[in-house]
This record gives C-alpha cells, sequence and structure tokens, in this order.
C-alpha cells in the first residue's frame, strides 16, 4: 500500500496529498512520533487534518497512519474523581510519563486498566439484552455506582455471563449473540465517538429544577435539570466562580466540569477545593462525584475544540446509567475560538467577526444535547449543560453571546458595574432571564410552598419598580422621592444585599436551602408591606430606617443559619414591636 | 548534518519562501548568510510539500532572490541558558549584546516551552507584599501570579512597575534566590534605560537579566522577546530554584508585531487586524507563570500594557483580562490630579486574591476591609455623578459624607510616594481609618464584630489633608 505522508503544515493543521485512504472524522496518527490528529476534510487532492498536539519540529514525508475510526472517548468506571485533558487523556499519567511539562506523542491508556473492580454481574444467561440495557455494576466511588451497559446499537442473547468477582476494565463479563449469530465479547468499558449524541428512547417534559443554592438563581432564574443556562459576563465578573458554586453545590449526581481553553491556576484550584470539600447529603468529597476536563489556554488549540464534547460525551454516559449530571464549560468562547482558529488555517470564508458560518449550528448541536430523558435502560437521567461565555469587550452583541441566546432557556447575564461593588453573584435581575418559571412552578408549589413563585413574583417587581426609579434618582437625586417611592428604593437595596447578594466564602451563605430562601423573601416582603401600611399613614421613611430594621433584615442571611429556620419568627416579632412604637 | 541553500524564491516583507527545500521542520530555525557577511535568524511558519516560508527575525533589508544563502538548522529555536545569565542583556531574539560574549550553556531550551500541566501545578496562595496600599489591600499580587498592568501612553506604569520590582518582597526575608526578567518588547530607548538605571540605583542588577527589543529594532524580533524571557525565567525558577519576577512592557507592541506578521502571511484577520488565535498566542505567554509542585522557584508575572487610545475593549486589554489573574489598570483622571500611584480601583482585580489573605497570611480582617472599601468606594461614584447633575451642596448627608470618603480614600490611600513602603498592617489600619468616615450603618459588608473592634469615628479625624509633596524626579 502506498503510504501517506504529510506535504504541509500550518500551525495545527496538515495536510495530506492524493490519498483516499482516510474517511471525514477519522482519528490518525500523525509523523513519527504519533501525534493524535483528526480528519476534517476531504478533496480529490488532499487531505486536512487537525492535530491535536504542537506541530513543532514536525515535517513533510512524516507517515500519517489511519486508525479506521472516529476519534472516540473510553468510556468506564474510573472516570470520575479523574482529570482529562480535552481528548481524554488522564493528565495524572502524563504527568508520570513526561514530568510537569506536556510531551507530545504519548500513548497512554485513557483510563487504568490495571486496577480490579468489585463487579456484580446482573445479566443471565439466555436473556436477551437490547442497546443500553445493564449488564453489570460496580461501585465506582463512594458515591456512585457504575453501571455498564451494551452499546447502544447492540441486541442479542446473552450466551455466557461471568460469575461476580473482580475485573479490570477488558475482563469479559458477559457474551451476546447477536441475530446473526456473531459473538460480542462485552467488558466494563466501551467507546463512543465524541460527536455523536448517545441515542435515548424518549425526551421528558420539563418538570424539575436543578436546585443550585443560589438565591438569584433558585429564586428569581431557575434552571431545569435537563436545560440550558448561559453565564456571560466579561473579564472579572465571576463566571468562573458562579460555575465553580454551581460545580459545588447544585444538586445533581455527577459533574463534569470542563475547563475549555482556560487558566491552569484554576484547574488546580478546583482540584484542590473540590477534594476539601465534603458534599452536604453524602458527607463524602466532592471530587466522588466529579470529572475534570481541563484543557488550558496554553494547550493544543484542536484539543481545545474536542474537550466540549469529550465533556458531554461522558455527561451523556452516566445520564444512559440513570444519573442526573450538569455540565459546566467554561467558556464556551474560547470552544469558538477555537474554530474560528482552525476554520482561518483552512481559510474558509468567514462570516461575522472571522467566525466560521457554521458557529450558530455547532453551538446548538451542542446544546441540544441537554435534556430530561427515559434512557433505553429504562431509568430517568438528565444531562443539564452550563456554559460560560465571554464576550470580547464585555459586548453581549458579539455573535457567540447571541447565538448562544438563540439556544438557551436560561440567560444569567453577569454585570460589570456590579462586579466593580464587588456584588457577587454578579447576576443583574434586569437583564437575565429563565424560560423556565412556567415549567417549575409545578414543582416548586408541590415540594416547596405553595406561596414560592407569588413571592419570587412580588420581590420581582419591586426591584423592577427600583430600576425605574433609579433613573430618575441618577438625575435629581433621592430626596425629591415621595415617601412611598423612597420606601421602595430602601426596600430594594435589602432584596439587593440581603437576598441577591451571596458569599460564597461562608459557610452557612455559600449554599442556602430552598426552605430559608422562601423564608427571607417573606421577611422582607413583610417588612415592606408594614413599612408601607405606616407611610401610609404618613409616618415618614427616615423613621423607619431609624429603627435599624433594614439593617437588620439585611444581615439575616448571616445571623439565621441554615438548619436553624424557626429563628425567622423573631423578625416577625421584631418588625412588629419596632414599628408598632412609631404608630 | 545541517542543510544550505543558495537563493530564494520570493520576498515579501518579513516573510521569504524557498523552494524545492528537501526536508524542512515545522517551527525550525533557519540562519540566512547574506552575501556582506551579515547572518540573521529566521523560522519556518509553513510547510507545503517542497515550499517553505521563512519568517525573518532582523527584516529583509537588503536580501535579494540570488545574494542569501540559507542554512537549515534542523532545531527549533533554542536558547542558551546557564546561572551565569544573571546579570546579562540579551537581543530580543536572544544574543548577548553587553560585549561580554557569549553565555557558557549549561543547557539549551526551546523557546516556545510545553504546556505546563495543570495537575503539576501548585495552587499559588503567597502573598507577595509590594508596599503599595491600593495593591496590597485590594488587588493583592500572589507569588505564581500574571497580573498585567493596563495603562495608556503618557501614565506613570513603568514607575510602579519599578517601585513594585523594589519593593516586593517575592522571596523570603532572607532575600535569596530572588531575581527579576525584564523584556523590553518595542519600547522606547529612554524606557529600556529608566528600567536598568532603576535597577542599578536599587543594586539589584547583578540579579536581572534583560532582554531588549527597543522600538526602532527589527519588528519580528519581538515575536520571540517574551519567549526567550519566559524561557530564561522558567529555567531560573524551576531548575534553579529563585522567585523570579516577569516584567514585559509592552504587550500592545507584541501583539502590533504578531498582527504585522499575520498579515504578511496573508491570513484572515479577527477583529481589528489582529489574527483569529490572538488569544491563544497571548495565552502560551501569559500561563507560563505559575508553581510546579516540588519546585521552590516561582515564576510571577508583570506584564505591562498600554490600552489604545485607553481602551479597556481593545482586544489586547480585553484578552489579556480573560487568560491573567486578575489586572491592576490606571486612571488618566487620577493621573492628571496628580495622583501617584493612579490605580483606578474598581475596574482592578486580583483572582487569587481570596486564597492568599486572611489569618495565616496578611490579616484577619483583610478580605472585610476589602471588600467594604470597594463598595463603599463604588457608592463614591455614584454620589460623584449626582454631584455632577445637582451640586455637591444639594446631596443627602451620607451621600456628602461619601464624597469626603472618596477624596480622603484618593489623597490617603491611593496616593504614596515612590519611595513609601507601607507595611500590611499600615495599610489595613488606614483603611479602618477611611471607612470610619462614614456612618456605621453604611458599612454592611463587614461582621459587626470586626466593626467593634475597629471602627473609629474619632480617629478618622486624625487624618490631617496631605501636606505638600516634594514631587519625584519625572521619568
Amino acid at each position: 500500500m502506498n503510504e501517506n505522508i504529510i506535504y504541509s503544515i500550518n500551525g495545527p493543521v496538515v495536510t495530506v496529498r492524493d490519498t483516499n485512504a482516510f474517511s471525514m472524522m477519522e482519528m490518525v496518527y500523525v509523523g513519527h512520533k504519533r501525534l493524535i490528529g483528526e480528519v476534517i476534510s476531504i478533496h480529490k487532492e488532499a487531505t486536512t487534518i487537525q492535530v491535536y498536539e504542537t506541530t513543532t519540529g514536525l515535517k513533510p514525508g512524516e507517515p500519517v497512519q489511519p486508525t479506521g475510526g472516529p476519534l472516540c472517548a473510553l468510556l468506564g468506571p474510573g472516570i470520575l474523581s479523574n482529570i482529562f485533558d480535552g481528548i481524554e487523556r488522564p493528565l495524572l499519567d502524563i504527568e508520570k510519563a513526561s514530568g510537569a511539562f506536556i510531551g507530545e506523542g504519548l500513548n497512554i491508556p485513557m483510563l487504568d486498566e490495571q486496577k480490579l473492580w468489585d463487579v456484580t454481574v446482573t445479566a443471565q444467561v439466555g436473556q436477551t439484552l437490547s442497546g443500553g440495557e445493564i449488564y453489570a455494576t460496580c461501585p465506582e466511588t463512594a458515591l456512585i455506582e457504575h453501571r455498564a451497559m451494551v452499546p447502544p446499537d447492540l441486541t442479542g442473547e446473552v450466551i455466557y455471563a461471568a460469575e461476580n468477582g473482580q475485573y479490570n476494565l477488558n475482563g469479559v463479563l458477559v457474551k451476546l449473540r447477536d441475530a446473526n449469530g456473531q459473538v460480542h465479547n462485552l467488558t466494563l468499558c466501551q467507546k463512543w465517538p465524541i460527536r455523536i449524541p448517545r441515542p435515548v428512547k424518549q425526551r421528558l417534559p420539563i418538570t424539575k429544577p436543578l436546585i443550585t443554592g443560589q438565591r438569584v438563581i433558585d429564586a428569581l432564574f431557575p434552571i431545569a435539570k435537563g436545560g440550558t443556562a448561559a453565564i456571560p459576563g466579561g473579564f472579572g465578573t465571576g463566571k468562573t466562580m458562579t460555575q465553580h458554586q454551581l460545580a459545588k453545590w447544585c444538586d445533581a449526581d455527577i459533574i463534569v466540569y470542563v475547563g475549555c481553553g482556560e487558566r491552569g491556576n484554576e484547574m488546580t484550584q478546583v482540584l484542590e477545593e473540590f477534594s476539601e470539600l465534603i458534599d452536604p447529603k453524602s458527607g463524602k468529597p466532592l471530587t466522588a462525584r466529579t470529572v475534570l476536563i481541563a484543557n488550558t489556554s496554553n494547550m493544543p488549540v484542536a484539543a481545545r475544540e474536542a474537550s466540549i464534547y469529550t465533556g458531554i460525551t461522558l455527561a451523556e454516559y452516566y445520564r444512559d446509567m440513570g444519573y442526573h449530571v450538569a455540565i459546566m464549560a467554561d467558556s464556551t468562547s474560547r470552544w469558538a475560538e477555537a474554530l474560528r482558529e482552525i476554520s482561518g488555517r483552512l481559510e474558509e470564508m468567514p462570516a461575522e467577526e472571522g467566525f466560521p458560518a457554521y458557529l450558530p449550528s455547532r453551538i446548538s448541536q451542542f446544546y441540544e444535547r441537554a435534556g430530561d430523558m427515559v434512557t433505553n435502560c429504562g431509568k430517568e437521567g438528565s444531562v443539564s449543560i452550563i456554559g460560560a461565555v465571554s464576550p470580547q469587550g464585555a459586548d453581549f452583541s458579539e455573535p457567540v453571546t447571541q447565538n448562544t441566546k438563540r439556544f438557551v432557556r436560561c440567560f444569567w447575564a453577569l454585570d460589570k458595574s456590579l462586579a466593580y461593588a464587588r456584588h457577587y453573584p454578579a447576576i443583574n435581575w434586569n437583564t437575565s432571564y429563565s424560560e423556565y418559571l412556567d415549567d417549575l412552578e409545578k414543582w416548586y408549589s408541590k415540594n416547596v410552598d405553595r406561596n414560592f413563585f407569588k413571592r419570587r413574583q412580588e420581590i420581582a417587581a419591586l426591584l423592577l419598580e427600583e430600576n425605574k426609579l433609579m433613573e430618575i434618582v441618577k438625575l435629581i437625586g433621592s430626596d425629591v422621592l415621595p415617601d412611598d417611592q423612597k420606601l421602595i428604593i430602601e426596600i430594594a437595596r435589602v432584596i439587593r444585599v440581603g437576598f441577591l447578594q451571596q458569599n460564597a466564602y461562608h459557610k452557612d451563605d455559600t449554599y442556602v436551602p430552598l426552605l430559608k430562601q422562601l423564608k427571607m423573601m417573606e421577611v422582607i416582603l413583610y417588612l415592606y408591606f408594614q413599612a408601607r401600611s405606616l407611610v401610609i399613614k404618613g409616618i415618614p421613611v427616615s423613621s423607619i430606617t431609624e429603627t435599624g430594621l433594614f439593617d437588620s433584615v439585611v444581615k439575616m442571611k448571616y445571623d439565621i443559619p441554615n438548619d436553624q429556620l424557626e429563628r425567622f419568627n423573631e423578625y416577625y416579632k421584631e418588625i412588629d414591636q419596632k414599628l408598632g412604637a412609631l404608630k | 548534518m545541517s542543510l544550505q541553500l543558495i537563493g530564494l524564491s520570493e520576498i515579501n516583507g518579513p516573510l521569504v519562501a524557498l523552494d524545492q527545500v528537501p526536508s524542512a521542520g515545522y517551527d525550525e530555525m533557519v540562519e540566512l548568510q547574506l552575501q556582506n557577511g551579515t547572518t540573521r535568524l529566521g523560522r519556518v511558519v509553513q510547510v507545503e510539500g517542497e515550499r517553505v516560508v521563512l519568517q525573518v527575525f532582523e527584516g529583509t533589508t537588503g536580501m535579494s532572490l540570488t545574494n542569501t544563502r540559507t542554512k537549515f538548522t534542523g532545531r527549533p529555536m533554542e536558547l542558551a541558558l546557564s546561572p551565569e545569565i544573571l546579570g546579562r542583556t540579551f537581543s530580543g531574539a536572544g544574543k548577548p549584546i553587553d560585549g561580554l560574549g557569549e553565555v557558557f550553556a549549561e543547557k539549551y531550551a526551546d523557546i516556545n516551552g510545553k504546556p505546563l500541566n495543570p495537575v503539576s501545578r501548585q495552587y499559588p496562595r503567597n502573598f507577595i507584599s509590594t508596599g503599595i496600599s491600593s495593591i496590597d489591600c485590594l488587588m493583592t499580587l500572589i507569588r505564581g501570579q500574571k497580573l498585567p498592568i493596563f495603562s495608556g501612553s503618557g501614565m506613570q506604569h513603568n514607575k510602579l512597575a519599578v517601585q513594585i520590582a523594589k519593593q516586593a518582597k517575592i522571596a523570603e526575608e532572607d532575600g535569596a534566590g530572588f531575581g527579576i526578567v525584564f523584556a523590553a518588547i518595542g519600547v522606547k530607548n529612554d524606557v529600556a534605560d529608566y528600567f536598568k538605571r532603576s535597577f542599578e540605583e536599587a543594586g539589584v542588577m547583578e540579579k536581572v537579566v534583560m532582554f531588549l527589543n527597543l522600538s526602532n529594532d527589527p519588528i519580528i524580533e519581538r515575536i520571540l522577546t517574551p519567549r526567550c524571557a519566559l524561557t530564561a525565567a522558567e529555567y531560573l525558577a524551576f531548575e534553579q530554584h529563585m522567585h523570579i519576577l516577569v516584567i514585559m512592557t509592552d504587550i500592545t507592541s507584541y501583539c502590533e508585531a504578531l498582527r504585522e506578521f499575520s498579515s504578511s502571511k496573508g491570513e484572515i484577520p479577527g477583529r481589528k487586524g489582529f489574527p483569529g488565535y490572538l488569544y491563544s498566542d497571548l495565552a502560551s505567554l501569559y500561563e507560563r507563570a505559575g508553581i510546579i509542585k516540588g519546585c521552590k522557584g516561582s515564576v510571577t508575572q508583570l506584564p505591562i500594557l498600554t490600552m489604545p487610545n485607553d481602551d479597556i475593549t481593545h482586544p489586547v486589554p480585553d484578552l489579556t483580562g480573560y487568560i491573567t489573574e486578575g489586572q491592576i489598570v490606571l486612571d488618566r483622571d487620577l493621573d492628571q490630579k496628580g495622583v501617584y500611584p493612579p490605580i483606578s480601583v474598581l475596574p482592578s482585580l486580583s483572582r487569587l486574591m481570596k486564597d492568599g489573605i486572611g489569618e495565616g497570611y496578611t490579616r484577619v480582617d483583610h478580605s472585610a476591609v476589602a471588600n467594604q472599601l470597594f463598595a463603599s468606594y463604588a457608592k463614591v461614584q455614584d454620589a460623584r455623578a449626582l454631584a455632577s447633575v445637582i451640586g455637591e451642596e444639594e446631596l443627602s448627608p451620607t451621600d456628602q459624607q461619601y464624597m469626603k470618603f472618596g477624596r480622603k480614600f484618593e489623597e490617603h490611600f491611593i496616593a504614596q510616594r515612590f519611595t513609601e513602603n507601607r507595611t500590611i498592617d499600615q495599610t489595613l489600619n488606614l483603611g479602618w481609618k477611611l471607612l470610619s468616615l462614614l456612618p456605621r450603618e453604611e458599612l454592611d459588608r463587614v461582621d459587626p464584630e470586626l466593626l467593634n473592634k475597629h471602627y473609629d469615628p474619632a480617629g478618622a479625624q486624625s487624618l490631617e489633608p496631605v501636606a505638600e509633596e516634594t514631587k519625584e524626579e519625572p521619568k
């Protein structure tokens, strides 16, 4: 066979001439160093390959080897608690192989092949299994049971089932004979091409919230399990911080955190913090439910493009087992920029701001992989996607933000001026929105309180009113406002400082249960309505503020521990007493 | 074996093309020898079959299609390294220019470096005291951090960088193992001189490695300058176990060189004509700051960039801000008011600060003071905006107190002398004094306990109006 050799090299893009040995999206090994690459376009004369590692020193004439299959993720136990690069190579093993700096052409198994797992085989000889059905389980971490599933495209009869016991990744657990009489060996792991969504039985309507413990999200702009959200914000507005908070506290079973083209130190921080943090529900370290994908900004750009897909494939795999998975992508703008960079190297015709014309379709394909599903094994599982967007110059009209906005249903806009005032999370309540309100109202009424959404509405209305008044205040100052409007300004300050602002470093305030959120809203509203009745009677706002009630309500988030909610009653007494004295 | 070829096929700006090159590696270094005996360096930037495009660092002036011999070295660009580079001065491409001869190399390292594995990094936590109140209190510098200074033409960023370099206690108390790597990227001769003189005056010159690419030096060489500097820094930090502060000025010139190079290569431009890969390219520089587990040394970066037209949304500051761990923004209004250092507090930020301050690092009340100062100073801006419409006399009493707080904050806290080195205790106490100018109920970011301890309206009166300071010599 005629050997395929490199013809030209331009950054991460390599071409091979006059060959028909490759298929689209096939994974290839490039050069003597065997760098990993992927075929991205095929013409009669030239085949174009993007290389996931640095191409320095590569020469024309070096061989390119096809592998016969697309770029795949290896799915099996050992994924959780691990940290991978953009093409699922474990960074800890890379460190062992090449030291602190990442070398090239390392051929490292994606998952630990030696480790033995305590496997319980659930399939029985004679049983018919179809794609997605579970044939064995093993405890993967202290929190998560791993369920080995028949690859989605396979159906057949079990002709062999191994004994329960200890097996490594490649130990044969079940032999399946398909309709053609062909026998397939099923082990603990399987491969799946990262760019193709894994099939499910059925998509369910959105009904359940993804509870995050962050007041501005849960109360004002909730996200659903299986939902999508975008967090756009300029630099320094706290995108990463918000993502970290969600990864720590949201009530998903599994977190996939994709650090896509972001800072190395941030990933180190996630690693360190998560191993110290304890999951409040199970008492186990948070790393037991987390997988990290770190393709930092200085790592090869093509692998950055792949990292998002690797992340979502891992997420779908766990969803198929029947878990609720949340994936944090920080940041999708870096991914879009990787698309742009590669598109530029291919000399494609650019659309808006140099981004390729297929940017919107790629973004929508990614977000559409979210959803609450009935999986092929009959369980319910969901993937929720929370993507950070880093608009250039904090300008939300740029293509990535605009296109993301079209395909997500939750939009948490981060605001520079809030961040400057150190109001965190800096989610602007005037420009953010959630389309899940109607879908989730039922759940909130049933599981928290039937008044939750009513209270939410009242709080939102007050904030809106304040926003209008601030226009006037900016021009002429607050002194000239009538007292009832002054009261709105005061109470809105309480809402902003006492409710929306949340301290990630305070032991109680970092995660707030829904019931406490409701109680806080109720106290604020009680104070408002009581104060308003006084104002109507002609008592000036200044004398109400002098009671110090506003400030004591602002501090309730710190003063009341999450497990002593009955102490909220003290506030009602205090309000009645102090306001009663004014009458 | 190295290969030599005579003649060129095409010359276009800083790029030359050669045909019929049997074997050239991507990113390989080449030496171009002209007939008059001079040698220039170049790099392979594109390979297409037997056609190779080279980028010539010293420019193509005087080259013709026939008078040049090209030698392929077979290696990427490497820098000669040894502990002796301390105290030396190099050109932007890493050649010694101080007349002391070549470096006797202990090793050669590829200047492009390799990405640092995130799992090998150690999360930076050690506070560096710079002696500058606004930085220490509000945007604390951490060892292993990359914290750029966003400035504009004509502002005193160089002076500030020198003051930080002089006062920063990067290393342990004994001062051992501390070094500065200075990269001048397309800056004026005067600026390079100013840094050199300042290092000499501070008596640290034997701890400084300088890489100079001045504004009249070849533009394409600028693409190499920060890479050479960072390679030297990584070597000193991770192999010689020193704490290295890298000062790079001016990143905007670097990006403009990259833009020029990109457009001469005929690449599709992105925003403002900068290449689409500007983010990845800048990241390959900035991400070379950090600490490796098990290594004693560290690389801390202090890049300086001038924002064209003071526009923070320009692609260079914008992309930089997305990569670096915070930024120190200088403000022209403050500068014109005569406040030095003219640090614009609100947009400035240090992302690593939260883990490097507080008990065990600085002082337990540090984050409370910093948050409250930020929040209060943000309100000062609102009060000022209002005052500019309705006049200061018409403001409510609280807003008037904010106006006063704002003035005092700028006079006492932000402003300080070039030679003034404040300890963190002095800085935080000053912060409390300023906060005490405000009514107690306005301080909503602070724990009541801390307030009881530090809130002292009487003590705040002791903030005297600033006496006319002796002006620093202008640089």
